[in-house]
């Protein structure tokens, strides 16, 4: 199988290829090669944008941090106040 | 305003739990999904903090340096609790390359990408796929999830990580295609 015909047929490959690609970008052959392979496939191409939109809202979750549903008890925190006060009236 | 980037920020510890606890719950939490562990680092930065409030430089604001020592140590729990690479995961669940593709690379037809319906309506503010994504994420290897959490929440260097997490640089790519191909197939089996 010659080198076109390789990565024409591998979507294992491209779909590794789609990931370096988010992450750290394409050397020229890569990204010749994955275009190669997404030209001809569908399917990868569904992965690719998938796996794009993936990676963004995985960034958003996080970077968002969302407050509004999550809070410590009061008392956890009356008690971690305390503590607080007696480490600083040690020193 | 301009006084601001002149005087350097300070530290109130008596206000400390009033101003950042919930704050530091919840991003502890959204990283390691366990309360109670989420809970005792809340305890653990505020007092780490203490002991090194002599050496705060007032270079950065007071939330962005007691998150920053969370993160810190969030960092050292996904490193003890990903087993390395030698030994194997302990959830059964992840699938290997074969169950994705043939030998040949082809896509095996019952993991064929399919489109969600949801692609281009908007899918980072649908509260719903943002919920089957986290589930997804919790079913990942604890290694995996470390290392994807490490690169996609915290942005940290693919060098960092592998030196963190003590991951060579060909099993790091292994392992963020493998987290990908795992995440988005949960992600399309529990949302259409």
């Amino acid at each position: 199988m010659g080198p076109i015909k390789k990565i024409q047929y591998n979507c294992r490959k491209a779909t590794l290829l789609i990931e370096k690609k988010l992450i750290s970008g394409l050397s020229i052959s890569e990204k010749v090669e994955l275009h190669i392979h997404l030209a001809g496939c569908l399917v990868c191409r569904v992965f690719e944008n998938q796996s794009g939109i993936i990676n963004k809202m995985v960034r958003q979750m996080f970077t968002d941090v969302d407050v509004s549903n999550v809070r410590l008890d009061d008392d956890f925190k009356q008690d971690l106040q305390h503590r607080i006060e007696d480490e600083l009236n040690k020193s | 305003m301009s006084n601001q980037i002149l005087v350097p920020h300070t530290i109130n510890p008596h206000k400390w739990v009033d101003n950042y606890a919930d704050y530091l719950y919840a991003y502890a939490l959204s990283r390691i999904n366990d309360e109670e562990q989420a809970r005792d680092l809340v305890q653990e930065v505020f007092l780490a903090a203490l002991e090194k409030a002599d050496h705060f430089e007032g270079r950065s604001s007071e939330r962005t340096w007691l998150t920053a020592i969370l993160k810190n140590k969030i960092i050292d729990i996904y490193r003890k609790r990903s087993p390395g690479l030698n030994n194997k995961t302990s959830k059964t669940d992840d699938k290997t390359y074969d169950d994705f593709f043939y030998e040949d690379g082809h896509w095996r037809e019952e993991h064929w990408p399919k489109e969600l319906g949801v692609e281009d309506q908007d899918p980072l503010h649908n509260k719903e796929l943002n919920r089957v994504l986290q589930q997804c994420m919790q079913k990942l290897p604890a290694l995996w999830l470390a290392v994807f959490t490490m690169k996609h929440m915290e942005e940290e260097s693919s060098e960092n990580i592998c030196k963190q997490l003590k991951v060579t640089s060909a099993n790091f790519w292994v392992i963020i295609h493998r987290a990908k191909l795992n995440l988005r197939a949960c992600l399309q089996k529990n949302w259409i």
